[in-house]
């Protein structure tokens, strides 16, 4: 007993040092970040060396989210998301194939795993700026069907100004519904096939409620501005997506590789006895087994997608509503309209979004281990 | 032999103790002379020349020029507020003149009142009246201006326009008539380029259509920007937006003037370091090569920007800084740093033999023609109304819309209390 609470002291003071050093430079400065997003800091005399802040509450954020200037946020924020999500489908989707494809030991494989992971070494500024040549209006890749006597493409991979899946902004409140209502009913077809009666109860049933009533009072709810304005899915975001996923896609094979590695070899044997093509051992064996890995991947991109801001930045600068996102806005309200509050809310508002996706994680990771 | 060393050490040692005394009696400047800047690529050399001239009147201080690059000072912008705030100012730093200067450093109280020297150097005479009004405020004069540089300028190639039959259009009804020919013809009549080059041609446009006096009360919150008068600007503005390339968010300036000596533009309207971008990069000469005119409807007015120095509270080194400022404010000073950056001298007294042939028509413009602040470029507004407009800009590009943009401005100005 006394052998046991000595070794928890000594992990403890092994530990201090560092929970001292995380406390002070990672969740002080976030306390304090949230504390500047709550003042009113920006604008004449910004720059004092003891500058005038002023406790405004939430002003800030509902401003951002409802405030006639903010528009450029909201497309932004919009644009993360788009963004996060094609992201995640695409490395992970292409990554995955080309994992397979190296799991059945074709000849060089170590070359080719190599050639498909040097992406991840080259920093964002290097590859940015060899995209944005690539994708130049009048050259890189709008130029390659003139080789074989096409005519050139005219798409503006960075710069279009077309957007697909617009919607309307004002009606914030019913959209939020209806995303409650699609999650809702979502984990109550999980759970249907263990428990249907919760399922049911907790979570269908109050889910359909919450769509209905989205689709039937839409017109009955406050909106959120006083002019319509919309938000989509901007395609001159497909420029900046398609450099990502080239950079992250060799990072997903790795790890998936890795996965297929380790399963055994008898367990693959075992399902080609039972008759098991190779499409469905992927299908039902393997890629079922690689769950973990996949939910990791799934956390490390969507996190990198909502920080990213070196890539954005080298492909088309600072100014580019069309291809905006909050991390470079942050940037830009900060430091160029020496706006700190609102940088700061900025900046928080994409913090919440990464916990979004990492909470539950860490959440689920530690059940399992007290489990376990 | 060690010895021998040793005891010239020792001569060589005592000879330089002696000089020393001599050296502080003729009290020169020494320690170190920090200057920020982000004059880096092609006005490096220009920033060399003047820190020859400084390290020639006092080769004793160590010069370290610090600069961050990114065009307009973007990046070094954001470095230097971060020092600022961490109160670790350089000795001196640039800085757009204008209420970029005031709004930024000055309502901050971190700048230190520069009337002495104005007055000690004879500045006051040297430079314009109007000038050192915008540098000013009343409680005194916060930067010492380096360069002018005119931002209403239109360039054009003359052999181009001849092949086309087109002359370069005095206002923006002469334009609207000449872009439809020129499209056809598969020639885009005025080269844009990223958001900022959008920002530059919109106060070009503006000024035409609301003329110098109610662009001033514009700044002045005399003239509110949901008026009329800023719609129809903005209108204006939108019509000639029709008659650009579709391209432009990925192209950098250079890229938009290389349109127009290509061939593939005709017109394109810049400040005037285009000027400098063509004569020195491109070598092209200036009246022959390439033509300029003022932007349509601002004949007479000289839109300008200017880069300045500035001397911050609690400088390190502020004797050395306060020399500095006095090299840059200097007619020697001015007349070798701006023929190489490519900009005019903001004295009156400037020898005009030093600078090519559009520098020379654009100083000639600047003793007479009236004189006005850039939005673009920091001498109108503040930063928070400069970073706000750039996000509206973008709400125009999308929307069109120039109601509701004029009332965004509104606000914006409200809210960067303009004219306040």
């Amino acid at each position: 007993m006394r052998e046991a609470s000595r070794d928890r002291l000594k992990a403890f003071l092994t530990l201090l040092p560092s929970i001292i050093l995380i406390g002070i430079f990672v969740y002080g400065f976030i306390g304090n970040t949230v504390w500047i997003s709550m003042t009113d800091w920006g604008g004449d005399g910004a720059l004092a060396l003891e500058p005038t802040m002023n406790f405004v509450g939430l002003a800030n954020y509902s401003d951002l989210f409802t405030g006639f200037l903010s528009s450029g946020f909201r497309q932004d924020l919009v644009n993360a998301v788009y963004y996060s999500i094609m992201l995640l489908v695409g490395a992970i989707g292409l990554g995955m194939f080309i994992a397979i494809l190296l799991d059945q030991k074709p000849k060089g494989e170590d070359i080719l795993r190599t050639i498909f992971l040097y992406p991840m070494a080259l920093s964002f500024i290097v590859s940015g700026t060899i995209w944005r040549w690539l994708l130049a209006p009048q050259g890189g890749v709008n130029v390659l069907p003139t080789y074989v006597g096409l005519p050139p493409l005219t798409f503006q991979w960075t710069s279009s100004t077309k957007a697909i899946l617009e919607f309307n902004w004002q009606n914030l409140i019913q959209i939020f519904l209806y995303i409650a209502s699609f999650a809702l009913i979502l984990v109550g077809l999980w759970i249907l096939k263990n428990n249907q009666k919760r399922a049911v109860k907790y979570w269908l049933g109050p889910g359909i409620i919450v769509g209905l009533i989205a689709w039937f009072g839409g017109g009955l709810f406050p909106e959120a501005l006083f002019m319509e304005e919309t938000h989509g899915f901007n395609l001159a975001t497909l420029g900046i997506i398609m450099a990502t996923i080239w950079q992250y896609s060799g990072y997903t094979m790795a790890l998936y590789l890795a996965g297929f590695h380790g399963i055994s070899q008898d367990l693959r044997d075992a399902a080609m006895l039972d008759g098991a093509s190779n499409a469905s051992y992927y299908r039902h064996v393997a890629i079922p087994m690689l769950k973990p890995i996949t939910i990791s991947a799934v956390i490390i991109l969507s996190h990198i997608s909502l920080k990213m801001f070196d890539l954005i930045f080298a492909m088309t600068g600072p100014d580019n509503a069309q291809t905006g996102h909050p991390a470079l806005n942050m940037y830009m309200t900060t430091f160029r309209a020496n706006d700190f509050a609102r940088g700061a809310a900025i900046a928080i508002v994409l913090f919440m979004v990464a916990a979004m996706f990492i909470v539950p994680y860490v959440v689920s990771q530690y059940r399992q281990r007290t489990k376990g | 032999m060690k010895t021998s060393l040793a005891k010239l050490f020792l001569v060589l040692a005592v000879a330089l103790m002696l000089t020393v005394p001599q050296v502080s009696m003729a009290k020169e400047l020494n320690g170190d002379l920090e200057i920020f800047s982000w004059w880096a690529g092609d006005e490096g050399p220009a920033l060399q020349a003047l820190i020859k001239q400084y390290k020639d009147q006092n080769p004793n201080v160590n010069v370290i020029d610090a600069t961050v690059t990114g065009g307009s000072g973007v990046n070094a912008k954001a470095v230097l507020k971060t020092r600022m705030l961490g109160n670790e100012p350089p000795d001196s730093f640039q800085v757009h003149s204008g209420q970029e200067l005031i709004g930024t450093w000055v309502k901050a109280d971190r700048m230190e009142d520069l009337t002495f020297l104005f007055k000690e150097q004879g500045w006051m005479d040297a430079f314009p009246e109007g000038l050192v009004k915008l540098i000013g405020t009343d409680k005194g004069i916060w930067s010492v201006p380096v360069t002018i540089h005119r931002s209403n300028v239109m360039w054009y190639i003359p052999a181009n326009l001849k092949k086309w039959g087109v002359t370069a259009p005095k206002s923006w009804a002469d334009f609207m008539k000449i872009a439809p020919k020129l499209q056809k013809e598969g020639i885009v009549p005025l080269a844009l380029a990223e958001n900022w080059t959008v920002n530059h041609l919109w106060e070009s446009v503006a000024l035409a259509s609301l003329g110098a006096d109610k662009w001033d009360a514009l700044w002045a919150g005399k003239l509110r920007f949901d008026s009329p008068d800023v719609v129809k600007a903005w209108e204006l503005f939108g019509n000639v937006l029709k008659y650009t390339n579709k391209d432009a968010s990925s192209l950098s300036w250079q890229q938009a003037t290389d349109m127009m000596i290509d061939g593939k533009a005709a017109f394109n309207i810049m400040g005037d370091w285009a000027a400098g971008y063509m004569s020195t990069t491109k070598k092209m000469s200036p009246g022959k090569d390439f033509g300029w005119a003022t932007s349509p409807d601002t004949g007479g007015e000289f839109m300008f920007l200017s880069d300045s120095f500035g001397l911050p509270k609690g400088a390190p080194n502020r004797d050395n800084a306060i020399a500095w400022l006095k090299v840059l404010g200097s007619k020697k000073g001015s007349d070798t740093f701006n023929p190489l950056k490519g900009s005019i001298s903001p004295r009156t007294d400037s020898d005009l033999s030093k600078y090519n042939a559009y520098l020379q028509s654009a100083s000639a413009d600047f003793g007479k023609d009236r004189v006005v602040g850039s939005l673009a470029h920091g001498v109108a507004a503040n930063e928070t109304f400069m970073g706000g407009f750039s996000q509206i800009m973008e709400m125009f590009l999308k929307t069109r819309n120039a109601k509701a943009v004029s009332m965004a401005c509104q606000q914006l100005a409200d809210k960067a209390k303009i004219g306040k």
